[in-house]
């Protein structure tokens, strides 16, 4: 059923969609970060979409696996293969923004990732169109430091302003702290 | 008789009104802070208000962020379901239920899963929203000053805890369930327990339905508070109790049936105005019809493994671990480097105590995900506070705050 | 000496006073918090020690319970919740989170709320048991009624510093 998405998808904005899948039963759409308003806008406003209820936004950082191709999405019957997974879906493109969403009328849920690279880690708001995005692009934000243009009040919201970097990027140590406030150790 | 009105009325005139008066009209920052006797958990909110009437407000979350995603990219799969309890800590069952469908679906075994487990899963889900509710409307109503139902229901959560302590060995925060099923299989006098507590809950319900449900004051405060419409509250992403009351139908365990559910028989209760009193008769009708379904599963459970039979996912037996070499080496694999899990992505939801629960689960091929992100559904519902409590009293966020059940560590992962 | 022995007795008798009306300001933040409520609630009653009704005022409070993880964030609100209240006043970190951080050892959960304030019993479990709690409350009452408790000690000392004596 939501085949007929993809297919949607693929026939109207032929040269925004990268690549589509559909393994384990989800629909996903690797999109650019130019098509990707307009796809939301079509998604939201189709009759035939009506994708309404916004799910998740966040964002994976492939650091060590760029320009791996997405895996086949076959289940292996052995011992799991032990390749490294799968990446972006674009070569250099070290970040993915993932964006789900669902429509309850027709029962359909589709994801969209779009590959970005290091240095330009910037994508369009789809707040404006949702505004639950309000808040999970501030939380894509504060975690991975991926900037959303449009977005009304992008600051962080999980760490203080003080924080210095961002934390679920790969290359930031778990440990290390940043601490506001500290006691005088006194005998006491 | 007119001097002495005057001496004690301080006015020229009786018929003068109060707002002849010159009162200040700026508007006044308040902070309704992270340690607060209503807040449950920690979230800030800072009000400008306007007199008493709430003008705008900065809802500030991320005060108990501990880090789940990161914590769970250097854990392996089995060590991140007590990473996963700590999330929605009133019903954590749900939480690993949730967390163990989205690996088993990102490993494909997911139809491997035996009958006994799945029911098993579905028992102790329903539990934990019992427990769930309970907390949720007893918290609010001590709030808005009725002591009593917030005691009774904790007496009827305490029964459920102990039993859930019988059966995992924590009375709060489980990790109970495990990929490829449940870790062990049910205590053998769960049913008899299970009835027995499930009639005196319904006791329980019966007693505080007539307290709350036709109060007076309860009523006043609740009804017409943080009301939403069905459409707004859609593309604010909200869901669970508080968007079933606003009208809209959407449940997971009847749209996308998981486990058994497609085989139990309840309703769906769904309100009208999308209130704070609708919310709470939505989750009161809930508990009731978890009480339903529970009796149905404890009916039609059927015998069997609790795990899969899969040799990726389970451990070998004790006895073979003592005395074999093969079962010595892969016990050690599993705990050391984890299940190995195909690369992949998969997202799997369950219906949490507050709306759709879901994990999304990146592997790399290894043991350990390469991230492992929760939907919450607190997070997302917590973002419509700043919509709904404008235009309210101060006192009307106390309501609206305790019905839509923030809970801090789902929110704040 | 008679002077000493008179305002000893007097100091006992004022710690069997403080003990047995223990004020709780419940510094709630994570799951443990739950426990909080079951100890509160009628099964494993927190009344019988005295310390029943939570008041919600640090102002009005004489024992801060920090129930939960704490952030790093969340550090310089704790402080100033500590710093409202009026001595003598004490602390107890419930629950593994709040003793030592926990298996939350990450850039955002502080290892243990004593990184910030002085606590006085700490309690193991994630979360703790009700009865492990009561059994805190009773050690936490024989340390107020010996005047041991941190700020107690403190007390007393800048007292000594001041007569020097």
């Amino acid at each position: 059923m939501a085949k007929a998405v993809l297919d949607a998808l693929r026939g109207k904005f032929g040269a925004g969609i990268l690549a589509t899948s559909s393994h384990h039963g989800e629909d996903v759409a690797i999109v650019t970060r130019g098509a990707l308003l307009d796809i939301a806008r079509y998604l939201r406003d189709d009759p035939a979409m009506a994708f309404a209820l916004p799910c998740y936004c966040t964002c994976i950082d492939y650091l060590g696996l760029e320009g791996l191709q997405p895996s086949a999405g076959t289940v292996p019957t052995a011992y799991a293969s032990r390749t490294r997974g799968e990446g972006s879906g674009a070569p250099g493109a070290r970040f993915a923004v993932v964006y789900e969403l669902r429509s309850l009328v027709h029962g359909q849920r589709i994801r969209l990732k779009v590959p970005l690279a290091e240095d330009d880690l910037v994508v369009p708001s789809l707040s404006g169109l949702w505004p639950a995005f309000n808040w999970l692009e501030r939380e894509a934000y504060d975690m991975y430091g991926v900037s959303f243009e449009g977005h009304p009040d992008l600051r962080r919201i999980f760490m203080y302003e003080e924080f210095i970097g961002h934390p679920l990027r790969k290359d930031y140590p778990k440990e290390r702290r940043q601490p506001l406030v500290r006691r005088e150790w006194t005998d006491e | 008789m007119a001097e002495l009105k005057k001496l004690v009325l301080g006015r020229k005139n009786i018929e003068d009104l109060d707002d002849e008066q010159e009162l200040p009209t700026e508007l006044m920052t308040v902070n309704m802070g992270p340690s607060h006797p209503a807040m449950h958990g920690t979230v800030r909110i800072v009000l400008t208000v306007d007199g008493e009437r709430v003008v705008e407000s900065d809802v500030q979350p991320g005060f108990l962020h501990r880090c789940f995603e990161k914590e769970s990219e250097y854990a392996t799969y089995t060590q991140i379901f007590p990473y996963t309890d700590r999330l929605n800590y009133v019903s954590p069952m749900i939480n690993n239920v949730g967390y163990a469908m989205a690996v088993e679906k990102l490993m494909g075994i997911v139809s491997e899963v035996p009958a006994r487990a799945q029911y098993i899963r579905v028992i102790v889900s329903e539990v934990s929203r019992l427990t769930d509710h309970l907390t949720c409307i007893g918290a609010s109503a001590m709030e808005l000053g009725a002591f009593t139902p917030f005691l009774y229901f904790l007496k009827a959560r305490e029964w459920l805890f102990e039993l859930l302590e019988e059966l995992s060995g924590a009375r709060l925060t489980y990790s109970y369930v495990r990929i490829g099923g449940v870790a062990h299989d049910l205590t053998d006098d769960f049913d008899d327990r299970l009835t027995d507590i499930l009639r005196r809950t319904e006791g329980v319900l019966a007693e505080v339905e007539v307290m709350l449900t036709n109060n007076r004051i309860f009523r006043d405060r609740m009804e017409g508070v943080g009301a939403m419409e069905a459409s707004v509250a859609l593309g604010y992403g909200l869901t669970g109790p508080c968007l079933r009351a606003c009208g809209v139908d959407y449940d997971v365990r009847k749209d996308n049936p998981y486990l058994v559910y497609d085989q139990l028989e309840f309703d769906v209760p769904v309100g009208t105005r999308g209130d704070c009193f609708d919310r709470y008769l939505v989750r009161l009708e809930e508990m009731r019809q978890s009480i339903r379904m529970l009796r149905q599963a404890m009916r039609d459970i059927p015998a069997g493994p609790v795990m899969a039979a899969d040799p990726r996912v389970t451990l070998p037996p004790k006895k073979e671990t003592y005395n074999t070499i093969e079962a010595m080496i892969r016990h050690f694999k599993h705990i050391m480097d984890g299940i190995k899990v195909p690369p992949g992505e998969a997202y799997s939801w369950v219906e949490g105590g507050n709306g759709e629960l879901g994990f999304f689960v990146v592997s790399d091929g290894t043991g350990r995900p390469w991230k492992c992100y929760c939907r919450s559904p607190s997070f997302i519902n917590l973002s419509t506070i700043s919509r709904t409590i404008h235009g309210h009293l101060i006192s009307d966020v106390v309501p609206i705050f305790g019905m839509i059940n923030m809970i801090g560590g789902e929110c704040d992962k | 000496m008679g002077l000493e022995i008179a305002t000893s007795k007097l100091e006992d008798a004022a710690n069997w006073g403080r003990k047995f009306s223990l004020f709780t300001y419940p510094f709630v933040t994570a799951c443990c918090g739950m426990e909080f409520m079951s100890v509160a609630a009628p099964k494993y009653d927190l009344a019988r020690f005295g310390a029943e009704f939570p008041r919600f005022s640090p102002r009005q409070s004489d024992l801060l319970m920090i129930v939960g993880t704490i952030t790093e964030r969340q550090g310089p609100i704790l402080k100033r919740v500590y710093d409202q209240m009026a001595e003598p006043k004490w602390v107890i970190a419930f629950g593994v989170c709040a003793s030592t951080g926990g298996f939350y050892q990450n850039y955002s959960a502080m290892p243990g709320a004593d990184q910030v304030i002085p606590v006085d019993v700490y309690i193991p479990g994630c979360p703790p048991r009700p009865e492990q709690v009561l059994d805190a409350i009773m050690l936490l009452m024989k340390r107020v009624q010996e005047g041991r408790g941190h700020s107690q000690v403190r007390h007393k000392r800048e007292q000594l510093l001041r007569t020097g004596g």
